[in-house]
């Protein structure tokens, strides 16, 4: 579904991505390791298109499509999600308005009449329930004074409205109690399908507990140095990265 | 009522020669153009644009004494003093009316500390090049003080100088009403740094007198300037005071103008933002009551990118105090990354008093972060209420909460020895106390 | 990838083609209604005051108070003070009335051609097609075109007309009022529409009673070279109530238009004016061509204690716009509101605010204006606080902010506040900033166009002051906000 070949990024001149290679398929998790600046947080800004970073070499398809030909919002339409590590604030807009025109587009891209206003709500009201999300805050402003616990449940809660079919969590456990943490994991777990496919970026071995990856990478450098099955996390956890960063330096 | 200015102008062409005489030639050259200037210009009378509170060609109405023939006024005064705030460990500069007398035991720093006069000889070249150059001549009140001055401060820090903090003491005890005409000129070059301390007194307080003003500072690139002006003087006492300043890139430039007792007092401070990441810290406060009228007028200018400015100016005022406020930011076509704010706070404790406030934005790049805030009111009635029921006076409660007001200005000082004593000259101030230092000569 | 990027820069370039295009056809209302119309000529001095005065039929005082406000405006000068670039204008070249001729003068019938346009503008001057009840005032140049809903109104005591008629119909009442609030001293432009002013709504609440409609009158400039100077006068009487809505078009015109009008509103006790404005004036073209000046004066007096004025503006229209709705704060508890979106772009100026004249104790006002500049246009805040000393315990809260959309635009916030007392409160809060680029990223990221999502953050940011339009206003201006955003963006 997802193919990344040596892909390399910049932001202001200075390289952060120095060949990426990766393939995701539909039905896999993938998780994504890594010290900080590593370049994990890169990685997403760069697939889902943020305009501070420059792609100077290489390719990423979804479905067979090129990927860095699209405006970060097509890249929505062809199913790309990320989850933000740290989920704006947009004083006077409704979460209401907003999820309409998120996904409204979305149906107008792909040729779909627009959800009416209660079928929308409707879907509000059933996606909801999956990240145990109050009515109250899906009536506030977008995240504006939403806790750090209610923004996370908030990003998946838009992830369930959009049917994402890449979706890449961005340390979104970062910042999360361990009940917090449950409902987030159990409504990402809900959601996937074989139709989709999940890349979780974390940096601990935490989130991996509840969301059990197929695959785990190792982020070093701007390059992937380390591939394995879940036991690679937990390696990590136990020994940290330091291993890795003598090896790779060695 | 008659154009002010006509007297002074009278006065200089009577005493052109007189005047000239004494003075550098820096001076004498920029009085034609200042003159020029005065023929047609007016003083602003109240209700002009920015002088909404302030009426300056009333000020220098009056018949004052004009030192024209240079004689000392400091001949009386024995300067055997240093100044008792702790760790500046500072020799201070006098300047009884417009007399300067700069000690000549200051320890070797580095910088030259000098009379206009003596800078003829000690630094010509930064004189020539820098009086007159930061000031803005079409001001009249600055092409008033341009024509009559005859002498000045000059503080030049070379090149990654560390200056010892200076202290500048203003004062006036004449026998007779008197103008002074007083000048600074302080160049900082490039990594130089210096904190200043000039505080201005009247300890005759039964004459009336005029202080002009006019401040000049260069600030060199990364250069580092502290300048605070405390102003405690009477109600007699009248200051029109401009403060000019620019900065090159990467300086960063504290003005702390403190009003703890005056009489007819303008201040205006104009900031010339002219380098890269400079930043500015403008800070003001005022403490008014029965007779007295404080009004500060400032302008920041930012005309490059990625600069900070921060201002804020406090007020108390009592009694029939009238106090002003009008301040402008101005960012320029072409400053992105600009971080201004500007902030206005008033407590109106009397029914006679009077407040106006004109906070100004004037914004020209788009790529800015940009606000201001102005607040005219009271003190906070629960509060009071709260701790009045925990046993405090109402007037202690009174007290304590003005402190709390004015105290993230006075918390803006750099210097810990300097922000203590301020702290407690405005406690006394707010105690009805007379705001002096207590070991201080010159209120003895 | 090179080709990639080549893509993505056609694309970029499609986009922006399309955005241009659609900037250039977003002014709706510039057509011009081929109507026959009686012009006089240009010029202006005593006789054109008397003819106008005598095409209106109007009563000898009348013409006393519109000669002595000529002869006023002829001691003035054009004033130069606001953050606009007015140029002198000459009056000499502008005529003072037009009259659309109605084919039906009894006025029983609308001429069809008129009627066409109202409904182009989407104002129908037919009651029965009103879903809501509104009741309208159309104006076109310098003459109310149709009432509708007056008897209806009549009923309860509410006079709606133009103001024309309320000089025959009620003399008493326009003569006791006109020129109370805004003297024909007051200003340059307030002594000149004093002389000239044509027409305009006139309306009357009496004691006790809550309009149950929505009063409206629609302005529209249609003659060429033609100044509108209309005049509104609406007086609330003790605990009554009314909601007023103004909107204006103008035709597509290559030279400037004058239009300088005076609203007055006087709010007895306990009685309570909205007034909501959604001004759409022709702004000119994209390189400042045409457009309407408006230099308008708008003031309204709380009189009774407990009386209430708001004012709600949606400014998006206009070369040049001047002015500033303002409440006087006579009456004891009297509470003065001014809620205003005031948006620029291309070469359009506005320069618009309120003042607050605190003269009774415990008065309040609130302050809220929301500044949007795109393209090279400038738009200025303006306001006056003003507390006298004996107006004790008196409240204002000010919030003015600013968003700018192009780095060649400018924001600049003017306010003046005076405090003459110690149990007065007064605050006020600006912020100047750009757009939130991380706003629109996340909009673009879940799949929001770039320009949806400008749309999206305005509006949101603008909520505050639209939320104080009456509903069906408010979607209106709504759409009028985003369609204005169109291309604005770069």
């Amino acid at each position: 579904m997802l193919e990344i070949k040596d892909l390399h990024a910049t932001i202001e001149g200075k390289e952060i991505l120095r060949g990426i290679n990766l393939t995701v398929n539909a039905g896999e998790v993938h998780a994504i390791m890594g010290p900080n600046g590593s370049g994990k947080s890169t990685l997403s800004a760069v697939l889902t298109g943020h305009p501070a970073y420059t792609v100077t070499q290489g390719t990423v398809t979804l479905d067979g499509r090129d990927l860095l030909a699209l405006s970060p919002e097509d890249r929505a339409h062809e199913g790309l999600f990320l989850s933000f590590q740290y989920p704006v604030e947009i004083p006077g807009v409704s979460m209401v308005n907003f999820m309409r025109a998120a996904l409204n587009e979305k149906r107008k891209y792909h040729g779909q009449e627009p959800l009416n206003a209660a079928q929308f709500l409707k879907l509000m009201r059933e996606k909801r329930a999956i990240v145990e999300l109050d009515n109250k805050l899906a009536s506030r402003a977008v995240n504006e004074g939403f806790s750090g616990g209610e923004k996370k449940r908030n990003e998946i809660f838009q992830m369930a409205m959009l049917e994402p079919r890449l979706s890449i969590l961005d340390e979104t456990d970062s910042g999360l109690d361990i009940d917090a943490l449950r409902v987030v994991a159990s409504g990402v777990n809900k959601l996937k399908s074989q139709e989709n496919a999940t890349i979780v970026i974390t940096h601990y071995q935490r989130l991996l507990d509840y969301i059990k990856p197929d695959l785990v990478h190792v982020l070093y450098k701007g390059r992937i140095v380390r591939t394995g099955g879940p036991e690679l996390a937990l390696e990590l956890e136990e020994k940290g990265y330091d291993w890795i960063k003598e090896e790779f330096e060695g | 009522m008659e154009n002010s200015l006509t007297q002074y102008i009278e006065l200089y062409r009577e005493q052109r020669q007189a005047i000239e005489a004494a003075a550098p030639a820096a001076l004498n050259a920029l009085r034609g153009k200042a003159l020029g200037v005065l023929e047609t210009a007016r003083l602003p009378r109240k209700g002009r644009e920015d002088y909404e509170a302030t009426d300056l060609n009333a000020i220098f109405a009056p018949d004052y004494g004009v030192n024209v023939n240079r004689v000392n006024l400091a001949r009386n005064f024995t300067p055997a003093f240093t100044c008792d705030l702790p760790n500046l460990g500072t020799t201070p500069i006098y300047v009884v009316g417009d007399t300067i007398v700069v000690p000549d035991n200051r320890p070797d720093d580095g910088a030259i500390v000098a009379t206009f006069a003596q800078a003829r000889q000690l630094c010509p070249d930064v004189l020539n090049r820098y009086y007159g150059a930061v000031a803005r001549l079409d001001d009249a009140a600055t092409a008033l003080n341009t024509l009559l001055a005859q002498d000045g401060l000059l503080v030049y820090v070379p090149r990654g100088v560390k200056a010892r903090p200076l202290q500048l003491i203003n004062l006036f005890n004449a026998g007779a009403p008197t103008m002074a005409v007083r000048r600074v000129l302080i160049v900082a070059e490039e990594q130089a740094r210096l904190q200043l301390l000039a505080c201005d007194h009247t300890p005759n307080t039964t004459q009336r007198y005029l202080s002009s003003q006019v401040v000049e500072i260069v600030a060199g690139k990364g250069a580092t300037i502290d300048y605070y002006d405390m102003e405690e003087s009477t109600p007699l006492t009248s200051r029109v005071a401009s403060f000019y300043l620019t900065q090159e890139a990467d300086s960063n430039v504290l003005v702390d103008a403190i009003t703890l007792d005056c009489g007819t007092t303008r201040n205006d401070f104009y900031l010339d933002v002219a380098g890269e990441r400079a930043e500015s810290h403008l800070l003001g406060m005022a403490i008014a009551g029965a007779g007295q009228h404080i009004d500060n007028h400032t302008f920041i200018d930012h005309r490059a990118p990625r600069c900070t400015s921060r201002e804020m100016f406090k007020y108390i005022l009592a009694d029939n105090a009238i106090g002003a406020f009008a301040g402008k930011i101005l960012v320029r076509p072409g400053c992105p990354g600009t971080d201004a704010y500007q902030g206005n706070r008033n407590l109106v404790t009397s029914d006679t008093a009077r407040m106006y406030t004109k906070p100004q934005l004037e914004i020209y790049t788009d790529d800015v972060k940009c606000a201001h805030g102005s607040t005219i009111g009271q003190l906070d009635e629960d509060a009071l209420f709260y701790m009045r029921s925990r046993g405090i006076s109402f007037d202690t409660a009174r007290t304590l909460l003005m402190q709390a007001f004015m105290a993230d200005v006075i918390d803006g000082v750099r210097i810990d020895s300097l922000k203590d004593r301020l702290h407690h000259l405005v406690e006394r101030r707010l105690a009805g106390e007379a705001a002096t230092c207590d070991n201080c000569p010159i209120h003895r | 990838m090179s080709e990639n990027l080549n893509d993505n820069n056609k694309k970029k370039a499609d986009e922006q083609d399309f955005l241009r295009q659609a900037a250039d056809e977003e002014y709706q209302y510039g057509f011009v209604t081929d109507i026959d119309t009686h012009v006089i000529p240009k010029g202006l001095n005593e006789d054109v005051v008397r003819q106008i005065s005598r095409l209106k039929g109007e009563p000898e005082w009348l013409l006393d108070f519109r000669l002595k406000a000529f002869r006023h405006w002829l001691t003035l000068e054009q004033p130069a003070w606001g953050h606009v670039n007015l140029a002198p204008i000459d009056y000499q070249d502008i005529s003072y009335y037009a009259a659309p001729r109605q084919n039906n003068p009894a006025g029983k019938e609308i001429d069809p051609e008129m009627k066409r346009t109202f409904d182009k503008l989407g104002i129908p001057l037919e009651e029965q097609m009103r879903l809501s009840g509104m009741a309208v005032d159309a104006i076109m140049d310098s003459v109310s075109v149709r009432t509708t809903y007056r008897e209806r109104l009549a009923e309860l005591g509410v006079i709606f007309c133009s103001i024309s008629e309320a000089v025959k119909d009620y003399p008493d009442l326009v003569k006791r009022y006109l020129g109370s609030v805004v003297p024909y001293t007051d200003n340059f432009f307030a002594a000149l529409n004093s002389a000239v002013f044509s027409d305009g709504s006139f309306v009357y609440i009496p004691k006790g009673v809550r309009c149950p409609m929505e009063l409206s009158s629609y302005f529209r400039i249609n003659a060429a070279q033609t100044g509108q100077f209309e005049r509104t006068l609406i007086v609330a009487d003790d605990d009554s109530y009314v909601s007023y809505l103004e909107g204006c078009t103008a035709p597509q015109r290559d030279e400037n238009q004058l239009h300088a009008a005076i609203v007055e509103i006087v709010v007895e006790t306990r009685a309570e004016v909205k007034y909501s404005t959604v001004q759409n004036w022709y702004p000119g073209d994209k390189m400042g061509r045409g457009g309407i000046y408006n230099l308008v004066t708008k003031r309204g007096l709380c009189r009774g204690d407990h009386s209430k004025l708001s004012w709600t503006q949606v400014e998006t229209g206009s070369a040049i716009t001047w002015k500033y709705p303002s409440c006087v704060l006579k009456g004891d508890y009297s509470t003065g509101e001014f809620y205003s979106v005031a948006l620029t772009r291309n070469r359009q100026m506005a320069d618009t605010g309120t003042k607050m004249i605190h003269l009774g104790h415990h008065t309040s006002s609130t302050i809220v204006s929301k500044g949007i500049s795109a393209g090279e246009s400038e738009n200025s805040y303006r306001g006056m606080v003003k507390v006298v000393q004996k107006a004790h315990h008196c409240r204002n809260y000010t919030q003015c902010d600013s968003l700018l959309l192009s780095p060649t635009s400018g924001a600049h916030t003017f306010p003046v506040i005076e405090v003459h007392n110690d149990t007065s409160v007064v605050e006020h809060e600006a912020t100047t900033s750009k757009i939130n680029e991380d706003q629109i990223f996340y909009c673009n990221q879940r799949g929001i166009s770039t320009e949806d999502a400008v749309g999206l953050i305005v509006n949101g940011y603008a909520k505050d002051v639209m939320s104080k339009l009456p509903m069906e206003f408010a979607v209106e201006a709504q759409k009028l906000l985003s369609l204005s955003l169109e291309g604005a963006v770069g």
